[in-house]
């Protein structure tokens, strides 16, 4: 379980988080949902350590984030980032196997290959893309390696950063099956960050919208559309007009 | 106030150097705090090897030549003002090893070993790959600056010794060739005029430019800002501060080195 209790964090004199209260349970699919600039990323980051925040509490289990040992830690979590951060230097299969070939999870070369290409074909990927490089695929199958990577150490936790920003709907769509059927069928806890509202109601079990620093509100993805909360019909419904400040 | 403006752009700009050299100076001893430190990342050293040593050869090799040649050139129109022509070999040795050779090879590097640092590193920041090293459990710092920072120690003074031997051949083909020197004489005179301080001074100063090369490519690139924009300026400060660095070593160096 993940908790986050009254996190606050400023970059400058911009108040980013600002007494965010959260609890994604083990085993279910949060959806963070929220505009531009509202903290999402930010609260994601703060979790695996990437950002520091100024106040508050993060725990993963119970063990607070900022004590725990490192390595370990960060081996339980996977990750999938908005452009999917594939190293440019690496082939596709190196890419999927990065952590199996380093560190406490290495293993041999050749397992670990054959690994990469178990988890390509579970993102939909053939094993000749496996020798390419990042730049020679595209956007969509860069979305998938990515997934692979974040699926290849078989995590506990997976964070999901604008999975599906700049496809088209199509494969947003088939994106957000593949995130769906992994995590049910890994049983894993994920933490979802999008503004793709078909991405939230194909991933979600549960929804927390952020605004203003704060968790405006939080429940399940079935509750969302009779939330009865302004901001996030606002959001949900795309709606220029509402509480929420369109700058134009 | 107007007055006064340009004594506190001063006083900011000092306080910015000051404070550039002070986390510069964390960096440097993280740098080295993670060099003594596993895990070591061999592949990652062996390819840094490959890239600021081998393929910097021809760079360093054509540079040195032709400053060995036209330095040949001024020290023979410059030394025959006063009927001294006879030191050109001598001269054109002691000043490829013990300055020009360290010197040059040392802004060639920070032109294409600490530019080519800075961009990759910097690109990997602005497109969160930095971020997925962190949650792929690899520290940047070990996977990133530790290998280029290691090879570029190592490989940057095998290159200023080639580069002297190159130069130096430049002198050579130019003072045979175009100023009717001896072979054989200009060969003798410049190996009995070397002695194994200038070629050590010569290492030691490559190690210490290589050192800073690689160490402000890899500061400059981990700490870029968003978007092209922070690559471009990553990249330039990263080769002038190393530029400059150098330079001030090297008076450094030479300070201590052949202080009496």
């Amino acid at each position: 379980m993940i908790t986050l209790t009254d996190v606050h964090k400023a970059f400058g004199t911009n108040k980013v988080l600002q007494g965010v209260n959260l609890t994604i349970p083990r085993g279910e699919s949060m959806v963070i949902i929220g505009g531009s600039g509202t903290g999402k990323s930010v609260a994601l980051k703060s979790i695996l350590g990437l950002v520091t925040p100024d106040s508050g509490t993060i725990t993963v289990d119970g063990q607070d984030v900022t004590k725990v040992e490192r390595d370990a830690f960060l081996a339980r979590f996977g990750m999938l980032f908005q452009g999917g951060a594939l190293f440019d230097s690496l082939t596709v299969w190196q890419n999927v196997a990065f952590r199996l070939l380093r560190g406490s999870l290495k293993r041999p070369k050749d397992e670990a290959r054959e690994i990469a290409i178990e988890k390509l074909r579970r993102v939909g990927l053939k094993s000749e893309v496996a020798d390419l490089f990042p730049a020679e695929l595209s956007g969509g199958m860069q979305k998938r390696v990515g997934l692979a990577r974040a699926i290849a150490a078989e995590p506990e936790i997976i964070f999901f950063d604008e999975p599906t920003t700049g496809l088209d709907p199509i494969m947003a769509g088939v994106i957000n099956e593949l995130i769906r059927e992994i995590v049910v069928e890994m049983g894993a806890t994920a933490m979802t960050i999008t503004h793709d509202m078909s991405s939230v109601r194909a991933i979600a079990d549960k929804v927390a919208m952020l605004h203003d620093g704060v968790i405006q509100w939080t429940g399940p993805v079935a509750d969302m559309d009779d939330s009865g909360d302004p901001y996030l019909d606002q959001f949900i419904h795309g709606r220029a007009e509402g509480p929420i400040e369109a700058v134009r | 106030m107007t007055l006064l403006a340009p004594v506190a752009t001063l006083g900011r700009n000092t306080i910015g150097i000051l404070a550039a050299l002070g986390r510069i100076t964390i960096y440097l001893v993280q740098t080295i705090g993670h060099m003594i430190r596993p895990p070591f990342y061999f592949k990652e050293f062996g390819h840094s090897l490959l890239t600021i040593g081998y393929f910097s050869l021809p760079v360093v090799g054509l540079t040195a030549f032709f400053t060995g040649g036209a330095l040949a050139l001024q020290i023979y129109a410059g030394s025959a003002r006063f009927s001294a022509e006879s030191v050109v070999p001598q001269i054109v040795a002691i000043g490829m090893v013990r300055e020009l050779g360290p010197a040059m090879v040392g802004l060639m590097i920070a032109a294409r070993v600490t530019s080519s640092i800075a961009a990759e590193i910097a690109t990997m920041r602005v497109t969160e790959q930095i971020d997925a090293l962190v949650t792929l459990s690899t520290h940047p710092m070990k996977y990133l600056t530790v290998p280029r920072v290691l090879a570029a120690f190592i490989t940057v003074p095998i290159l200023v010794g080639i580069g002297d031997v190159i130069g130096i051949f430049g002198g050579f083909l130019v003072a045979t060739g175009k100023l009717d020197f001896n072979a054989a004489t200009y060969l003798n005179n410049t190996v009995d005029f070397l002695e194994a301080a200038d070629l050590a001074s010569s290492l030691i100063k490559g190690a210490v430019f290589g050192f800073i090369a690689a160490l402000m490519g890899c500061y400059y690139g981990m700490n870029s800002g968003r978007g092209a924009q922070g690559v471009g300026k990553a990249t330039k400060s990263s080769v002038e501060a190393a530029a400059v660095l150098i330079l001030a070593a090297n008076f450094l160096l030479t300070s201590v080195l052949f202080a009496s």
